[in-house]
């Protein structure tokens, strides 16, 4: 589903990634793991299409398509979801006005006509449950003073709506307490079918506790430098990088 | 697939055109270019006025003759020359329409270009529009079915044969001839406007509606209106303005005078549209207005305005709150891109005991326009318990625009709670970028983020001006996200 070839990188002037090849099949959880600073949020950035970043070589492919000179928004509409890191506040822009618009606009993108309210509401309702988010949070404003936990339920909850084909999540486990983690991880578990595909970006092991990966893959100086399976995840939490570091050297 | 950039947006919006800029060919009259007392008296017996009218109008003009332009807005502008522009112009016809049949169809088909088509407006349940075109009321519909409430609702010339004795009671009772440069000129030279009487107890049963135009080159439009909402009424009025694209600048110098007696409420909401200029900042009309509303005991009065239009902007829609309990608001976004000015903003003047005011100001700046809110909080000596909340949120779009707040405040009665907050923002590349992410092109994002940002405003607007008013706000700032 997903190919990334030889993928460099840079961002004024100063290289983050050098040289990223990646695998992505349908039905599979790979993995990203890493120290900070390695190019992880980079990598997923740049797979949305952020412009911040200049990419020097290298091809994204998504089905067969090579998607790295599309702009972010027509990444959107075939199926690229970014769940953010730091997700945005939009003042005034209700969760429920947000995803109408979104949904809407890959629907018009893709030659269709827009959702009808009532299957809207009832999409909305179920997968609102999913998330065991509350209904009142559905007309508050995007993000704004929503706590840690609330914010990347409601990138997952924005990630069941829009049924992407391949979810990048950005350290979705940071700023969760545990019941949180749970739930989020869940969605995510249930949102999983064969035809889509989940990367997972991270910087501890906790949240592949909860979504058990296919492949996990070590980035360090932007580069995978290892991969593995579950269990390297396992080992990387009871030894840390060093251990990798010194492998290779 | 080439990909759609700021860059285009840019070219994009600088290449799209004011869209009411069209001219209509309909012969006028229009009075020699200048400004003496002749003039004044000419005006004046033009409209068949009293002879009362003809003074007040005179001593007006003796007034301004005496004042300076003042300067100390935050908008630099070329001086109008007062001496070379028309004060009259009418499209000519003689008599009032009794009908649509007889209006001139050109001028129907302005309407029409407006988007305010006459057949559909009587249509449309619940609007009445009255319809000033350079300077004259040209239609009025509805007259009827307000009549059987007693309601007036007419051009102020109308009212001024008509009614004379409302008109001299209340003109000039809150915004007086020498109230400043600007109402000085208007009571002088105005030539129509709208004039509407709500009788005690009465609530208007629909929205009443002007629409401005100002049509002729070289002209100005001075209109003047007139609303009186009697004890315990109610009345919603709705004002829209448009001019033609042209290259000079053209001067509006409105006077608005709201009275609303004891239990009495006005909602008053403006959209508008002035032609604001080429992309160079040439031409474009200025907009020196003087909007103000008196509250007598537990009167209400609300301004709600959408500045999206206008070279340079100078208005100051305000709030006499005279009597005990009485509430003003003022709600507005004011939106400037390219090379537009604002100064805008709003006084509100506790007199009377217990009297409560609200603003809401938006500010939205792109291009390298200048927008300001100005501001007066004053508490009188007797106003006990007096309240303000202010709030002016600027959101700004680019590197090269400005926003800026200058708040008044003034208390002479300690019990006075008054509560200022402002925050400036700026619409992230972070914020575009998500909802890129999420399927939503750029310019969609930004109309999003806008409107947003307005909500507050917007919602205090009336259903069918709140559409209007948001594709104003998509129109005016497309694609200015830098």
């Amino acid at each position: 589903m997903l190919s990334i070839k030889n993928l460099h990188a840079s961002v004024e002037d100063k290289d983050i990634l050098k040289g990223i090849n990646l695998e992505i099949k349908a039905g599979e959880v790979h993995a990203i793991m890493g120290p900070n600073g390695a190019g992880k949020s980079t990598l997923s950035s740049i797979i949305a299409g952020n412009e911040n970043y200049e990419v020097s070589e290298g091809e994204i492919i998504l089905d067969g398509e090579d998607i790295s000179e599309l702009a972010p928004e027509e990444r959107a509409h075939k199926g690229v979801f970014l769940s953010f890191q730091y997700p945005v506040e939009i003042p005034g822009v209700s969760v429920t006005n947000f995803i109408k618009t979104a949904i809407n606009e890959k629907r018009k993108a893709n030659g269709e006509e827009e959702m009808p309210a009532n299957e809207m509401l009832k999409k909305i309702r179920e997968k609102s449950e999913l998330l065991e988010m509350d209904r009142k949070f559905l007309s508050r404003s995007l993000n704004e003073g929503f706590s840690g936990g609330e914010k990347k339920r409601n990138e997952i909850f924005q990630m069941a709506m829009l049924e992407p084909k391949l979810a990048i999540l950005d350290e979705t486990d940071s700023g969760l307490d545990i019941d949180a983690l749970r739930i989020v991880a869940n969605g995510v578990n249930k949102l999983k079918n064969e035809n889509n595909a989940v990367l997972v970006i991270t910087h501890y092991q906790r949240l592949l506790d909860y979504i058990i990966p296919d492949y996990v893959h070590v980035l360090m100086d932007g580069k995978i430098v290892k991969t593995g399976g579950a269990d390297l995840a396992l080992a990387l939490e009871e030894k840390g990088y060093d251990w990798i570091k010194s492998e290779l050297n | 697939m080439a990909k759609y950039t700021e860059d285009d947006l840019k070219v994009e919006l600088e290449n799209k055109e004011y869209e009411y800029g069209f001219y209509t060919d309909i012969e006028s009259e229009t009075f020699p270019a200048g400004l003496n007392e002749d003039i004044v008296r000419a005006i004046s017996k033009k409209k068949n006025e009293p002879e009362w009218m003809t003074e007040w109008r005179l001593e007006a003009f003796r007034a301004w003759r005496e004042m300076v332009e003042p300067e100390w807005a935050n908008v630099h502008y070329e001086k109008p020359d007062f001496q070379a522009i028309s004060y009259y112009s009418a499209p000519k016809k003689k008599d009032k329409y009794a009908s649509l049949d007889e209006v001139d169809p050109e001028l129907l088909d302005t309407f029409k270009k407006l988007g305010i088509s006459l057949d559909e407006q009587k249509k449309l349940a619940g609007v009445a529009v009255d319809i000033v075109m350079d300077s004259v009321s040209v239609a009025t519909t509805f007259k009827k079915t307000l009549a059987e409430k007693g309601i007036i609702f007419c051009s102020i010339s109308e009212a001024i044969q008509e009614h004379p004795e409302l008109v001299q009671k209340y003109i000039g009772s809150v915004v007086p001839q020498k109230d400043n440069f600007y109402a000085a000129l208007n009571s002088a030279v105005f030539s129509d406007g709208s004039f509407c009487y709500i009788p005690k107890g009465v609530r208007c049963p629909m929205e009443l509606s002007t629409y401005f135009r100002i049509n002729q080159g070289g002209t100005g439009q001075f209109e003047r209106t007139l609303v009186i909402a009697d004890e315990g009424s109610y009345v919603s009025y709705l004002e829209g303005c448009t001019a033609p694209s042209r290259d000079e600048n053209q001067l509006h110098a409105a006077v608005v005078e709201l009275i609303a007696l004891d239990n009495a409420e006005i909602k008053y909401s403006t959209v508008q549209n002035w032609y604001p200029g080429n992309k160079e900042g040439k031409g474009g009309v200025y907009n020196f207005v003087t909007k103000r509303g008196l509250c007598e005991t537990n009167a209400k009065i609300s301004w709600t305005q959408v500045e999206t239009g206008s070279a340079v902007t100078w208005k100051y829609p305000s709030c006499v709150l005279k009597g005990d309990n009485s509430i003003g608001e003022f709600y507005s976004i004011a939106v400037t891109n390219n090379f537009q000015q604002a100064d805008t903003g709003t006084k509100m003047i506790h007199l009377g005991k217990n009297t409560r005011s609200t603003i809401i100001s938006k500010g939205i700046s792109a291009g390298k326009s200048q927008n300001s809110y100005r501001g007066l909080v004053q508490i009188g000596a007797r106003a006990e318990n007096a309240r303000n909340f202010s709030q002016c949120d600027s959101l700004l779009m680019g590197n090269q625009c400005g926003a800026h707040t200058f708040p008044y405040i003034e208390s002479k009665n300690a019990t006075a709670r008054i509560e200022h907050e402002a925050t400036t923002s700026k619409i992230g590349e972070d914020q575009v970028f998500y909802c890129n992410q999420r399927g939503i092109p750029t310019e969609k994002a930004i109309a999003l983020i806008v409107n947003g940002f307005s909500k507050e405003v917007l919602n205090k607007l009336p259903m069918e001006f709140a559409v209007e008013a948001q594709k104003l706000l998509e129109i005016s700032l497309e694609g200015s996200v830098g």
